[in-house]
């Protein structure tokens, strides 16, 4: 069988046998069920929420008139008081959870003063929700109907619909959802990247500091050697993140039809999958010959992973700067990061859930990266050849730069 | 055809010639020493062998050709620098390194569990290599390097860490592997080793040859002008002996310097003294590689 072929099949092997590879693929698709839960818990604040127990809340009327409304949804009662005082003896006798002030000039200024004897962050969504309902349908007494009333209290529950050339509803639709996605798939497909590359970075480390790279080069070359490991551990990140990708449909699937609210607008393109397996792979592979560069010049395992934080870093340069793919989408940076293959993948994903790549750019990144690819293996290799076989001392800087020149 | 022909290689590393010009041949079914102090360039000429090192220039053929995959499945190499993967069993380190060297999987296997049992270490093939003993470790280290039925062997340090029953065992197989007619070349700082298993040898020092050929051959270049003598009898004034001297129940004789040893043995004979020893004094090769180091420092 060929040799490159063998250790490709050992590399896979003893990689998705790793405990720390296992846990990693299962515990995604739960942390972002978990982080879909609670972003619809979050989000989903627009409606009155409910409260365990009947909670009873004083307040002074200064300004008169609100009388009515007095028992609110989820158990709240509010209790009038004259004064201050004895609203302040009836929180500390524990009669009612807490009060407000409705001052004089409420109708002008619109400012509530609560007193409370809890210290919290800011007062809770359900007592806010009760306050501000109490309050409008005291203001709207008399001014219009029930109905109008009620609308008032929630006005706007706006659904936009993307629509195609043709004037029909277009397949990819806008909105949280449709960023959502693909930045999610943009964090995914780095953390597929980093972890089997890492896993290049440790293999690469350990055969240093076990002493068994000499035996290897004596039966394979560098460059079967090093195609072998690229791509064994390729294929482990890729089965990763198509066990990633199946359980994201399923649970994009599970969020629109049994969640609903914003979550029915999460989507998942045949675009988006396309360019998924595509930036993977490119984006694997050049961070696994620039892994394997440092795997060569770190004397442990340990040093290598220091080293390598100097190529992780500028990979999250396209989430730092999210505010300008926010507010527009086709800023230059934005164009410059989608180019930047080290900045690519992510950079790609975060556009794509906002608005449209150009194919332009799309050809342009995608040539880079691979031109970038087919250069970072070239000098990995020299640098790998030169150094790998130094146990226990880190090159010099002049000498790696030495051996690259001579590259 | 020899198994390794070495002409005129050179190796520098940063401005500094570690290789310098260096030469030999390596027969089949011989053992042949390489050895030299620390820093010699031994390590440097045998990764060039492999090809893991480019040499700057001269010319390496293997088995009658320059290294190619083929001619790297057919030599064992076990270098100084050792290791194997520690999570995985002693079998599967024997099948996929075996499989490297481009041998079958099934015959791999067959093959491990004969070597295995050569060793006495069969029981032990489903254990991870981190549970094994250092010396165990070694061994199968050592099993990898023979495992696909090599033509050359070239062993870095084999004997370093092992214990003497162990180094009795190694010792065997490396001659059963003579005896069937492979090539063998071995690095290492044991000179007793060297003398008991080697047929000829180079020594390098700062990167040059400076003693290479048949191990006698250097033995008598450098062999002290003395007999030992075990002796009945009187011995006389002896013709070419220029003093005596006693240790214990045997006498040194020290020579002219040209008169032979063979021509003492004669004049004895004939006075009819009762020889029970007579022995050449020849230096152990420790002593002639300290001179040989010491002369070039």
């Amino acid at each position: 069988m060929n040799k490159t072929i063998l250790i490709l099949k050992h590399e896979f092997g003893q990689t998705i046998k790793r405990k720390s590879f296992i846990i990693m693929t299962l515990a995604f698709p739960l942390i972002v069920l978990l982080i879909i839960g609670i972003y619809q818990i979050v989000q989903g604040i627009d409606t009155p929420p409910a409260l365990d127990e009947e909670v009873t809340i004083g307040y002074i009327d200064e300004v008169g008139g609100f009388d009515d409304y007095i028992n609110q949804s989820g158990g709240i009662t509010f209790v009038v008081y004259q004064t201050e005082e004895k609203a302040t003896g009836a929180l500390l006798a524990e009669d009612i959870s807490e009060y407000f002030i409705i001052p004089l000039d409420y109708v002008s200024e619109g400012v509530v003063t609560r007193y409370t004897l809890e210290k919290e962050v800011e007062p809770p969504d359900e007592i806010q929700w009760a306050m501000k309902s109490f309050l409008l349908s005291n203001l709207l007494e008399g001014q219009t109907s029930l109905e109008i009333a009620e609308r008032v209290k929630a006005p706007l529950q706006l659904y936009s619909i993307r629509l195609d050339e043709t004037g029909n509803v277009a397949t990819e639709q806008g909105g949280v959802g449709a960023f959502i996605i693909p930045f999610l798939f943009g964090f995914l497909l780095i953390i597929a990247i980093f972890s089997s590359s890492g896993y290049l970075l440790q293999g690469l480390g350990e055969e240093k500091e076990n002493r068994i790279m000499e035996i290897l080069l004596s039966s394979v070359s560098t460059r079967q050697l090093l195609t072998g490991k690229v791509l064994g551990l390729g294929a482990a990140g890729l089965v990763q993140m198509v066990i990633w990708l199946l359980s994201a449909v399923f649970l994009v699937r599970l969020a629109s039809t049994t969640i609903g609210g914003v979550l029915s607008t999460l989507q998942i393109s045949g675009n988006l999958l396309f360019l998924g397996i595509v930036y993977f792979f490119l984006g694997y592979l050049l961070f696994a010959v620039l892994m394997a560069g440092i795997g060569a010049i770190g004397a442990t395992a340990r040093e290598s992973q220091q080293m390598s934080m100097l190529i992780i870093m500028p990979v999250w340069i396209p989430a730092w700067v999210s505010f300008l793919f926010i507010e527009d989408p086709d800023h230059i940076v934005n164009t410059i990061l989608t180019i930047i293959p080290i900045t690519a993948p992510m950079a790609v994903f975060m556009r794509l859930g906002v608005s449209e790549i150009p194919t332009w750019e799309l050809v342009l990144s995608i040539s880079i990266l691979i031109a970038g690819i087919i250069g970072g293996l070239v000098l990995a290799a020299k640098v790998f050849r030169t150094f790998v076989l130094m146990y226990g001392k880190r090159p010099r800087l002049g000498e790696i730069i030495k051996s690259l020149r001579e590259a | 055809m020899p198994a390794v022909e070495l002409n005129n290689i050179c190796k520098s590393y940063n401005d500094n010639l570690v290789v310098n010009n260096v030469s030999f041949t390596v027969a089949q079914g011989e053992i042949f020493g390489l050895i030299g102090p620390n820093g010699a360039g031994k390590t440097t000429t045998i990764r060039m062998m492999m090809d893991i090192t480019k040499p700057e220039s001269g010319e390496i053929s293997i088995l009658g050709e320059s290294l190619n995959e083929d001619t790297k499945n057919r030599i064992g190499y076990l270098p100084e620098e050792r290791g194997l993967y520690k999570k995985i069993t002693v079998l599967q380190s024997l099948v996929y390194l075996a499989s490297l060297k481009g041998m079958g999987i099934r015959l791999a296997r067959s093959r491990a569990e004969e070597l295995l049992q050569r060793v006495d270490m069969l029981p032990h093939k489903e254990k991870k290599i981190e549970e094994l003993s250092r010396g165990m470790g070694q061994i199968i280290q050592f099993l990898t390097t023979i495992i696909h039925d090599p033509q050359l062997l070239i062993l870095d340090e084999p004997f370093a860490g092992l214990d003497p029953v162990n180094t009795k065992l190694l010792k065997e197989i490396i001659l059963e592997l003579r005896s069937q007619g492979k090539a063998i070349i071995l690095s290492t700082h044991m000179m007793n080793e060297v003398e008991t298993l080697c047929d000829r040898i180079l020594m390098i020092d700062k990167g040059r040859t400076v003693l290479y050929g048949e191990l006698a051959e250097i033995k008598s270049r450098y062999r002290n002008n003395s007999v030992f003598l075990k002796f009945d009898g009187a011995l006389g004034e002896i013709e070419g002996v220029v003093g005596k001297k006693t240790h214990g129940d045997y006498v040194e004789l020290f020579l002219d310097g040209e008169t032979p040893p063979q021509k003492i043995l004669q004049q004895l004979m004939s006075r009819g003294v009762e020889i029970n020893q007579f022995e050449v004094s020849t230096p152990p090769l420790n002593e002639i590689f300290l001179q040989v180091v010491e002369k070039g420092r």
